[in-house]
């Protein structure tokens, strides 16, 4: 891993895991919309699945995110449509913010993971069989440490590795360091005023 | 080979390739709205930046924003600052605001649409997931998050990978008391809450070319409810009709030469989709959603999911308990303690209309239980409901008619649930939590589907409370 401070680069991501299971977790759940009305992402970790959470707890259960076997994950394994619903960019600052560098899913909300992207939190895919046999693992083993490779495009649980896959682009974006892309968007200078003029041209 | 509308568009607004499958993408019409834009603005103040077209950028404060009538109503002091640093926002760095203290506000995506900002051929980005609504003119619209539109400010384009497109061919005509709200529910019914993912929705076929644009709004409204980021109707002279002598559509010769325009990025008949699917409009009826996730729906006269369908859609228990449905129950006769009537997906005039002509004068009353809320989409809207006299007709129904805004649908403003109030809804959301409550129920609906409920306190099939004979 690069030590620079100015190098953004996320070639690997390793860590012990979380397992949230179920499909179609929206971002009304992940990040509840009362939390929404702050004009900063600072400290929107402290709101992360608190309703479930609460909810959990007034039930005597304890939510996955409150178990003590778990404490200190950095990658979570879910399944899918993670992250459906609404754009709000809190969920994954929440996320991000309160320790979880990765997420490992069957399929995800697009606006969620395009905006995983830009938070530098890469969400990557695996087949229902990979996710399945990961949220075992976690249930029986919790200690286990996950690492995420995405330049080979592989996740190693113990001594088991399964391949996981990812858009070239976007891969290539967390490998460079531009997950946060504004100074490449910039960089393309006055062809933006020319894609614009052309299609005002073409507008009429 | 032909092509479909969404890759004519988004070639036409390609900047360039950045990596295999990733193109930079401008896009020339960005909205924003007050929950995901101030830490956008904070961005471009630490990093020194501009917005590069102020001229394509346009605001409204929809969501924290109080429908009460009254300025300072605001759900806390942290949703009044909200506001009050969009407009900030909004002055210091040029962009066209429709400002709440002189009554121009509204929801972005129904604001957009009426002043005639949304038009075909568009690549349409907004930090909220309903952007989708401005497909039905035939644009590219999907949403984004709070860094998109940073970068989308700064930059006037994102970093986007091409959808698959499914054409959906709904045939047939409908029944009546069958809305384009049943349609898209149904959509999501048949093809899951996740079944989009990955594409966009071509929405096409008889019903579609009939539907008005405000019933294309709502079938675009809720792709994103489907799974799918985008949702389009090939624009054709329903949509010139709605645009022409809008605000900011074109004029005299520049009119003749968009609608030229507009016509050649219809998909084209040979186009070649990833996937078509056909549905029987005829076959539709009114829908209400049981669940806590909006494919979770049954026609108002069937029944919460059984053991056997939620096994066979990996539905958990979990969701009855939080509903408080038992398997296999009917929908019809679900009590109801709140009915609301608005939001991006069904706060549009028509949408109002078609509830005032089935109780205008006919003596409905909101059952003595029943919270029931009518709040138009835009204040310019509300004034059109007023100059109509819908303002009357709801109110005498017992119906509370406020100010414009998301209101009920989001849990960002004075406007929520409390405990576990059920609310029949012509929102677009049925998520745990989603009107403001942790432990609220919503149970989505059509606008005329609601109003029913609210009068018989109870879920009940308008086609036969509203039935003359």
């Amino acid at each position: 891993m690069a030590n620079q401070a100015n190098d953004r680069r996320i070639l690997r991501v390793a860590g012990r895991g979380l397992a949230l299971r179920g499909d179609d977790i929206d971002t009304d759940q992940i990040l509840p919309a009362r939390f929404l009305t702050a004009v900063t992402f600072r400290g929107m970790e402290a709101h992360v699945f608190a309703d479930a959470r609460a909810a959990a707890a007034a039930a005597g259960a304890v939510h996955p995110l409150d178990d003590p076997r778990s404490a200190g994950a950095r990658l979570l394994v879910v399944n899918r449509n993670f992250g459906c619903g609404s754009s709000r960019e809190h969920a994954p600052q929440g996320l991000h913010r309160s320790g979880i560098a990765a997420i490992i899913g069957e399929s995800f909300g697009e606006i969620f993971a395009g905006n995983c992207v830009a938070v530098g939190m890469p969400c990557v895919q695996a087949d229902a069989e990979t996710i399945a046999a990961l949220q075992d693992l976690l249930g029986t083993a919790p200690q286990t440490v996950l690492s995420l490779d995405l330049e080979q495009r592989t996740l190693t649980a113990g001594d088991r590795v399964f391949p996981v896959s990812l858009a070239a682009g976007r891969q290539r974006q967390f490998v460079d360091g531009t997950w946060d892309p504004t100074a490449v968007l910039l960089a393309a200078g006055p062809a933006i005023e020319q894609t614009l003029a052309e299609v005002q041209a073409f507008q009429g | 080979m032909g092509q479909t509308l969404y890759e004519k568009v988004f070639n036409r607004h390609v900047v360039r390739e950045v990596a295999p499958g990733q193109y930079q993408l401008l896009a020339d019409l960005h909205l924003l709205n007050e929950v995901s834009s101030p830490p956008a603005f904070e961005a471009l103040r630490e990093r020194g930046l501009h917005v590069r077209h102020p001229g394509l950028t346009f605001g409204s404060s929809d969501h924290s924003i109080s429908t009460s009538g009254r300025a300072d109503d605001f759900a806390d002091k942290q949703a009044a600052g909200q506001v009050a640093a969009m407009g900030r926002n909004m002055t210091d760095f040029g962009l066209t605001y429709f400002d709440p203290a002189a009554g121009e506000h509204g929801i972005i995506h129904v604001v957009g649409p009426e002043r005639g900002l949304t038009r075909p051929g568009m690549v349409i980005v907004c930090g909220d997931s309903h952007t989708s609504t401005h497909g039905a003119f035939g644009a590219i619209a999907f949403g984004i998050g709070t860094s998109q539109v940073r970068d989308v400010l700064a930059s006037q384009t994102l970093l986007m990978e091409k959808l698959k497109v499914r054409r959906i061919e709904i045939t047939g005509s409908l029944a009546p008391g069958v809305y384009a709200k049943d349609v898209a529910l149904h959509v999501i019914h048949a093809l899951g809450a996740k079944g989009g993912v990955g594409f966009a929705y071509e929405f096409a076929g008889a019903v579609v070319d009939r539907f008005s644009m405000e019933e294309r709004m709502t079938l675009c409204n809720l792709a994103i409810e489907a799974g799918a980021r985008c949702g389009y109707v090939n624009p054709d002279r329903t949509t010139y009709e709605y645009l022409h002598g809008r605000d900011h559509a074109p004029r005299g010769a520049a009119w003749d030469r968009a609608v030229a325009a507009w016509e050649q990025v219809r998909s084209d008949a040979d186009a070649v989709y990833d996937d078509v699917v056909t549905l029987d409009g005829d076959a539709i009826a009114p829908m209400v959603t049981w669940g806590t996730s909006p494919d979770q729906s049954a026609p108002v006269d069937g029944h919460v999911a059984d053991a056997a369908t939620a096994a066979e859609h990996g539905w958990t228990d979990d969701v009855l308990d939080f509903m408080g449905f038992g398997p296999g129950q009917p929908v019809l006769g679900t009590r109801i303690d709140v009915a609301f009537l608005g939001s991006c997906t069904n706060g549009r005039l028509s949408d109002f209309v078609a509830v005032a002509e089935q109780i205008r004068d006919r003596g409905f009353r909101v059952a003595p239980h029943v919270r029931a809320l009518v709040v138009p989409g835009s204040q310019r809207v509300r004034a059109a409901m007023v100059a109509a006299g819908l303002d009357r007709v709801f109110a005498d129904a017992g119906f509370e008619v406020r100010d414009a805004g998301c209101s009920l649908c989001c849990g960002m403003n004075a406007d929520r649930l409390t405990a576990r109030e059920v609310c029949a809804s012509s929102s677009n959301r049925n998520f745990r939590g989603r009107q403001g409550s942790p432990t609220g129920r919503t149970l989505l609906m059509s606008p005329v589907m609601v109003a029913a409920a609210a009068i018989a306190g109870e879920v009940t099939d308008a086609r036969q409370l509203f039935a003359r004979t």
